[in-house]
């Protein structure tokens, strides 16, 4: 699947749910089913800055695609964390640097994209493409 | 009154005249774990440019100052204590007349914090004798911007102006300059009258309600949250002091205090997460930040009842 096909899987399943609090549960299930996250890699250099609560992302380059895994000490960033990652991980960095990432928006945490917010979403994406940029820097050397 | 920009223009103010004045190297401030970081940075920064030392009074497990710890640390180099008089995170209202009975009999000048305390208690600053007394307006129903630092004539006379420029002025010349008398000296530039007179309009506007009513009416509904918030399950309250008002900072289990703010506030409440700029008190209680509930007099009962049904519900959403 694309990334934008990943998407619109996101948005119809956040789209099945009216009431803003079911929506959130579903952000907590998906938090609570995100793979656990290698205790090596929780460190500094891969905490995300910005956040209110505590976001570790790490990547790594295997077979042209990068794998991203992430975590957060919030369950409720734990879950958007998921999202972003059941959206991107596993694409070549191309696919990830020219991504639009509509679906926040159309899920409605548009909210969560203000930086005074301050859970990091912004910090989070902004990440994830730095990472596929030094990839693709070294993937043309 | 000295008008400035608000609290932390005050002990900006404050840190940097009377540093200037009257601190050398060697000397010693007294601040407390539990300080907004406007009463914790203005001193930092002085103690790096003079030389001086920042002694802390710790807190105890229960939000209260450790009292002893207090008296313990004033000797003969401290030269201010600079103290909140009530705590923005915990409620907790500090026994400032202790603090400045002894501080005063040591020969050592204090400063209160007064931002949360101000519309909240009554403050006297003649009965309370203490040196300086900030806080701002935008606490107390006045727009941002505006604030106040008190201070006893005879500490303003000596102090060196903070900033310079027209208004604190007598007379300048490029062979030497005067300067105003008292406030003025403090106050360069052209003032924020517009928000001094919002302050004024704030301070007519409680008065006409009844200050003693708004703060007996804020303490009881205070009290009746505790008793109603204690009944959700996993709840822990920050901070237990004896003596507390106003705001009350608790956990719920384990969740993180910004799921529950997030889950809060799309079920209409409003309240504060994270550290409250007072981080050395996060770390002091070895957490990464509370959640807030803070009480005015317009919050009613009601409010307080479906406030506690809120947290029921997202204790069992995060549980």
């Amino acid at each position: 699947m694309t990334i934008k096909e990943k998407q619109q899987e996101v948005i119809e399943e956040f789209s099945a749910f009216d009431d803003w609090m079911d929506k959130y549960s579903l952000l907590i299930e998906l938090g609570n089913e995100l793979d656990s996250f290698d205790e090596a890699n929780r460190q500094q250099q891969n905490l995300i800055e910005g956040c209110q609560s505590k976001v570790w992302l790490h990547a790594e380059m295997n077979d042209g695609k990068i794998e991203i895994q992430g975590d957060s000490d919030a369950i409720i960033v734990k879950g958007i964390v998921a999202l972003l990652l059941r959206v991107l991980s596993g694409h070549t960095p191309d696919e990830i640097l020219d991504s639009d990432l509509f679906f926040i928006d159309e899920i409605g945490l548009k909210e969560h994209l203000s930086p005074t917010r301050s859970n990091g979403l912004v910090a989070m994406v902004r990440q994830i493409k730095a990472y596929a940029l030094a990839f693709k820097a070294r993937q043309n050397k | 009154m000295i008008f400035t920009r608000g609290t932390t223009e005050s002990v900006n103010l404050l840190s940097s005249s009377f540093g200037e004045t009257f601190l050398k190297e060697g000397d010693e401030i007294i601040l407390t774990e539990m300080e907004h970081h406007s009463n914790i940075v203005p001193w930092q920064l002085l103690a790096q440019r003079r030389g001086v030392t920042v002694k802390v009074v710790p807190v105890t497990d229960a939000g209260e100052l450790d009292m002893q710890g207090f008296s313990e640390l004033l000797n003969e180099k401290t030269s201010l204590v600079a103290v909140t008089h009530i705590s923005n995170v915990l409620g907790t209202i500090n026994p400032v007349e202790e603090i400045i009975a002894l501080s005063h009999t040591a020969g050592v000048p204090v400063m209160i914090d007064g931002a949360q305390a101000i519309h909240h208690v009554l403050v006297d600053v003649q009965k309370l004798d203490c040196d300086f007394y900030a806080f701002s307006g935008h606490k107390m129903y006045a727009p941002t911007g505006v604030g106040v630092l008190y201070g006893k004539r005879k500490w303003l006379q000596q102090m060196n102006p903070y900033q310079g420029g027209g208004e604190m002025i007598d007379k300048v010349s490029f062979s030497g300059t005067t300067f105003n008398d008292l406030p003025y000296k403090f106050e360069a530039g052209t003032p924020n009258y517009a928000g001094v007179i919002g302050l004024g309009a704030a301070i007519d506007y409680l008065r006409n309600i009844g200050l003693e009513d708004v703060w007996a009416y804020e303490h009881e509904l205070f009290e009746y949250a505790l008793k109603q918030m204690s009944a959700v399950p996993g709840i822990r309250f920050v901070g237990q002091a004896r003596h507390h008002t106003s705001v009350i900072s608790f956990l719920l289990g384990d969740a993180h205090p910004f799921d529950v703010g997030t889950l809060l506030d799309k079920l209409g409440f409003a309240l504060r997460t994270g550290h409250h700029c007072a981080q050395p008190l996060m770390d002091r209680f070895r957490i990464s930040g509370t959640v807030r509930a803070s009480f005015a007099f317009y919050n009613t009962r009601e409010e307080v009842d479906n406030l506690v049904e809120a947290l029921k519900r997202v204790a069992m959403m995060l549980g």
